[in-house]
């Protein structure tokens, strides 16, 4: 299995630098939750580390080689993405969608794998039922997880999630986050975009927290989730409940009208 | 698995369906005529061009001749011209990840034809008359390179960044089809209307086998290609990381419906909407996956042409209606249609 290094990254969007000089380790079997306010370059910092987007100074390694020294199906075979685009022009089946995460496999050895990767993915993400429904008519929550199984259908050792929480209820929420943890323990490196600081409390090994493109913090989730800490990035006061060794965010609301 | 046989039965159900209604529109095609000829006649003649010796086949050399130097060619055109414009119809849809896109729609057949003209007014029909071909060709290219430039906005092509796009290049190739009519003679003249509007009538053997040849080929390449069609329907980032090199798969597509529209366009003129009709119908019908969808579009376009062109020489006796026209008299209210449903779907004009 593959870790991820990031080193002295910087990207530049159109003469602006969003991401700058970030320093990054994920090792292998690890669950790391990139958090940040909006505009932090989380995303972008994603799109770096998956090898979609070249940093304009830096590099990132995946295993022992730069992202740019892999061709694009190499790289496909080692880390999958969850961008937050969900969007599929034609009306495919969902069974026809989550195949497509095989598509990197076709043609080698692994393509035997296809059934079992297939139904492991869907069942993890609780998309059985819909199976045979068209893509185009599912709610923007069952399209998100259809996703989130084409994902895992490509079965790569790095998993990379840019929110996969954004539209989904409470339990498919945690359900994500659980599978992000199960991901994890079978020896995947696993990165989650998220911007519950709770739900990332409680489910990574490690936080990193991006502000204005820098790295701010990065530690145990009872390092980097201070009060002080989070009430000075976000610019909003929020008090932080240690349970179980987890940190639970809640901004403090004095004076809501009404109350 | 209901949903998944019953699209397998479909799917086998408008192979078979298809292929009759061919071969049938095709008899009719060479039966009907100002010079009547039964269909036993045209079987024996086609059995009798195999090698196979049948009583069938006419015995007067004027019904073998009719056959032979006209009709049989044109047909040969209408098919391969459906086929042509079908298929390309389906490659653009799937690389601007929009049902709307059509070669005739978004200009790319009046930059074809602009480029047909403009061949034969300055007289580079002097070098040999495949140069209407070459310009046609790269007329089309332009236009699909203008159009895809302009319009793609994150990877995505919007409805009315589309349509406004080839409300520019239509009107861009139509005023240079317009200039070059004003500056060209009576004889050049009419073979510019008659792009304009769309024939096959005297369709040679040479130029109906030329582009026969494109659209088996490019319908060939298009199906190879059919997979990572597909695939681009996730949108342009997630088809990147599953591995598909998407600015090459867009280029080469591109290149593509040139070549399908050009060759098309170059020997029959503009013929629109065959594009937008044909792949819609068969997504409805067998679904949207792009390996069987591009197959049954091109027989679907073959079938459509022949069909219409049958019509544009019976509807009126003693005359014969320019077959763009029709084509664009059933295309118009469907896409109206199509685009009314989008437009809901979406809940504006996004």
């Amino acid at each position: 299995m593959t870790g991820i290094r990031a080193e002295q990254v910087s990207v530049d969007l159109g003469g602006r630098l969003v991401v700058h000089d970030v320093d990054l380790e994920v090792p292998t079997g690890e669950l790391l939750a990139l958090v940040g306010p909006n505009g932090a370059g989380k995303s972008t910092l994603l799109a770096a580390i998956s090898g979609e987007r070249q940093p304009s100074s830096g590099r990132v390694l995946i295993g022992e080689r730069a992202t740019h020294e892999y061709a694009s199906l190499e790289l496909a075979r080692m880390r999958s993405m969850l961008t937050q685009d969900n969007a599929v022009s034609f009306p495919f089946l969902v069974s026809d969608v989550v195949e497509m995460g095989r598509s990197p496999w076709a043609r080698t050895p692994d393509r035997e794998r296809d059934a079992e990767a297939i139904s492991q993915a869907t069942t993890r993400t609780d998309i059985t039922h819909l199976l045979e429904r068209r893509f185009t008519e599912l709610s923007g929550g069952e399209k998100a997880r259809v996703s989130l199984a084409r994902v895992l259908a490509q079965d790569t050792p790095i998993v990379l999630l840019d929110e996969p929480t954004a539209a989904l209820d409470l339990r498919h929420q945690e359900d994500v986050l659980r599978i992000a943890r199960e991901l994890a323990a079978e020896g995947r490196t696993v990165v989650v975009v998220l911007h519950d600081l709770s739900l990332a409390g409680a489910y990574a090994d490690r936080v990193a927290l991006l502000e204005d493109g820098r790295m701010r913090a990065l530690g145990t989730p009872v390092e980097v989730l201070t009060e002080q800490l989070v009430s000075e990035v976000y610019a909003v006061d929020v008090e932080v409940l240690v349970r179980d060794g987890r940190p639970l965010i809640i901004p403090k609301r004095p004076g809501i009208p009404g109350h | 698995m209901s949903r998944l046989v019953h699209l397998a039965r479909r799917r086998t159900i408008l192979g078979i369906s298809l292929a009759l209604l061919l071969v049938a529109a095709v008899l009719v095609s060479a039966v009907v005529g100002q010079f009547s000829v039964s269909a036993s006649e045209v079987v024996g003649s086609l059995l009798q061009a195999i090698g196979i010796p049948n009583s069938w086949a006419p015995d007067d050399p004027t019904a073998e001749a009719a056959l032979w130097v006209i009709r049989f060619p044109r047909i040969v055109m209408a098919m391969a011209v459906g086929a042509a414009l079908a298929v390309a119809g389906a490659v653009m849809q799937a690389i601007f990840g929009n049902p709307l896109a059509e070669p005739g729609v978004v200009g790319v057949s009046s930059g074809a034809a602009l480029g047909a003209a403009l061949a034969i007014v300055t007289g580079l029909l002097a070098y040999g008359e495949w140069t209407i071909a070459v310009l046609a060709f790269a007329g089309g290219l332009a236009a699909t390179l203008l159009v895809y430039g302009v319009s793609r906005a994150n990877g995505r092509t919007e409805v009315v960044t589309l349509l406004l796009t080839g409300i520019a290049v239509n009107a861009f190739g139509g005023a240079g089809l317009a200039f070059l009519l004003f500056m060209a003679g009576t004889a050049s003249r009419e073979q510019i209307v008659f792009w304009q509007l769309g024939s096959l009538s005297g369709s040679l053997w040479r130029e109906a086998l030329l582009v026969l040849v494109v659209a088996a080929i490019g319908t060939v390449i298009a199906v190879a290609l059919g997979r990572r069609y597909d695939i681009l329907a996730l949108g342009e980032r997630n088809a990147r990381h599953l591995g598909i090199d998407v600015e090459r798969l867009r280029f080469w597509s591109i290149v593509l419906v040139a070549l399908l529209t050009g060759a098309a366009v170059a020997f029959v003129g503009i013929i629109a909407f065959v594009g937008l009709v044909i792949p819609h119908l068969m997504r409805m019908i067998i679904g949207p996956s792009h390996r069987a969808l591009l197959i049954s579009s091109a027989f679907g376009g073959a079938l459509l042409i022949v069909v219409a062109d049958l019509l544009s020489r019976t509807l009126v006796p003693g005359a014969e209606l320019p077959i763009g026209l029709l084509t664009s008299l059933i295309g118009g209210p469907f896409f109206f249609i199509l685009l009314w449903r989008q437009r809901r779907a979406s809940g504006g004009w996004a």
